[in-house]
């Protein structure tokens, strides 16, 4: 006998309905006290759900309130990887809600694909093509004040280690200098000579040629490699989804990063708002707090409501309400009742906070219902 | 997309974990969907012509789309959005 088709009567949501179908399964009760069960199981569901017009914005904003000031003030922390920093605690918090464009501490999370992912050495591979390597790291740099050159002696060991070759060392060489100087190789040591006859030229060249990006990419600092269960999984300081995704071995469907502004531009608003319920998650969690999902979720769907983020706060969801005395009320006070006041705005007292300001009931609640008789109308 | 080694593979972004299921509603579904919350087209949440998936599943401006996301309280839950400029 299956459940199922009892089941399948009532509009439950479809975590709800396994958890009852598990019960069940265990207790294995005959059909019509199954269906009693439901039932009452059901009457429950239906009174635990949200009133209508209960003030949901405002509970969430508590109970995510309340905990936040417990929150560490501390910044920085070494949180599950070591050696690699990452901004922790109620700064995270802000960061998160405030969408920063970029944040204190980009980190990603990149899986790999099972071919790469069992072997240290292949995953060393790949975090090779990953990780910014400069010209600095496999050459020693020279400046030659007499002659007016540089020359770069590389190393023959770290670009071995790197899996860097020589002819790879010129042809980035080359596209870096470009027209401002020449690049004459002798006996495997490459010497540059500025055309200009000037020391800051060569000076800047130098600068330039010392920071030179050789392999890996610009954005990714630092990669470090961890063994999480059977797999090896990489773990960087910077980020840049476009680029790893396009490197050999990366399991892109498994990559992360805690840019969440990054992950709307690359996957779009609604991965977006997977990341922000993950990253405010799992950072209050860090901290041993326990907040319930459904308040960060409607965090989430507030601010990606209108297909694009928009941050909590004057820039974002507070600033853009239509009433004047509500965004007055949150920040900056003076500014936007002024300019209310030169462009001639109105406000239809709609709201919760314009009414609260003039002493009207507020539309909430059962404030929130109006009867309207119809007169001589007759059923 | 194409790989730096010159090796190209089909990848959808789709694919990706942190997305879900995204699809274009038809005309009369989006009648009855409408009808059934009461709305107009307007009232639905938006999602952004320019948005990588609407790109990857071709949506228009106009078109409804359908979000079938993993849950965390309810397993699964669907939502909706309004494609617009």
């Amino acid at each position: 006998m299956s459940y199922d088709a009892i089941l399948k009567e009532y509009p439950l949501p479809p975590s709800v309905k396994q958890e009852i179908k598990e019960e069940l399964e265990r207790l294995k009760p005959k059909k019509n006290v199954a269906k009693k069960i439901v039932d009452l199981c059901y009457q429950a569901y239906l009174s635990n759900l949200i009133e209508p017009g209960e003030a949901v914005g405002i509970v969430a904003a508590q109970s995510i309130g309340e905990p936040g000031t417990q929150m560490t003030m501390r910044t920085f922390h070494y949180a599950g990887v070591a050696e690699l920093n990452v901004t922790l605690g109620l700064p995270r918090l802000i960061e998160i809600l405030d969408v920063r464009k970029n944040p204190s501490t980009p980190m990603m999370t990149i899986r790999l694909l099972p071919e790469y992912a069992k072997d240290r050495d292949k995953a060393r591979e790949v975090a090779n093509r990953i990780e910014a390597t400069h010209l600095k790291d496999v050459a020693e740099i020279e400046v030659d004040l007499r002659e007016m050159s540089i020359t770069i002696k590389p190393d023959r060991e770290a670009m071995n280690k790197k899996d860097l070759t020589i002819d790879e060392l010129r042809e980035k060489i080359e596209k870096s200098i470009k027209k401002g100087a020449e690049l004459i190789e002798e006996k495997g040591i490459f010497v540059v000579k500025v055309k200009k006859d000037s020391y800051k030229v060569l000076m800047d060249t130098f600068e330039e040629l010392k920071e030179l990006v050789v392999m890996g990419i610009k954005e990714i600092k630092r990669v470090i490699i961890r063994k999480e269960g059977e797999e090896y999984v990489l773990y960087t300081e910077g980020s840049s989804m476009k680029k790893v995704m396009k490197v050999k071995g990366v399991d892109f469907t498994r990559t992360i990063t805690n840019d969440i502004y990054e992950i709307y531009e690359v996957l779009g608003i609604e991965a977006a708002r997977t990341a922000i319920i993950n990253e405010a998650i799992s950072t209050l969690e860090e901290q041993g707090l326990e907040v319930d999902v459904r308040h960060i979720m409607l965090v989430a769907d507030v601010m990606t409501a209108d297909g694009e983020l928009r941050q909590i706060g004057r820039h974002g969801v507070a600033g853009e309400k239509q009433s004047i005395l509500a965004r007055a009320a949150f920040e900056m006070t003076v500014n936007n009742l002024l300019d209310a006041a030169v462009r001639g705005e109105v406000d239809y007292l709609k709201g919760i906070t314009e009414n609260i300001i003039i002493g009207q009931p507020i539309k909430l609640g059962t404030g929130d219902v109006e009867l309207i008789a119809r007169l001589g109308v007759r059923r | 997309m194409v790989f730096k080694g010159g090796r190209s593979m089909k990848v959808s972004l789709q694919d990706h974990v942190l997305v879900p299921k995204h699809e274009i509603l038809k005309e009369e579904e989006v009648e009855e969907l409408l009808k059934l919350l009461r709305v107009s087209k307007e009232q639905l949440p938006k999602i952004k012509a320019s948005d990588p998936i609407v790109k990857e599943i071709g949506a228009k401006p106009g078109d409804v789309v359908k979000i079938t996301r993993k849950s965390l309280t309810a397993g699964v839950s669907i939502f909706y959005r309004l494609v617009v400029e």
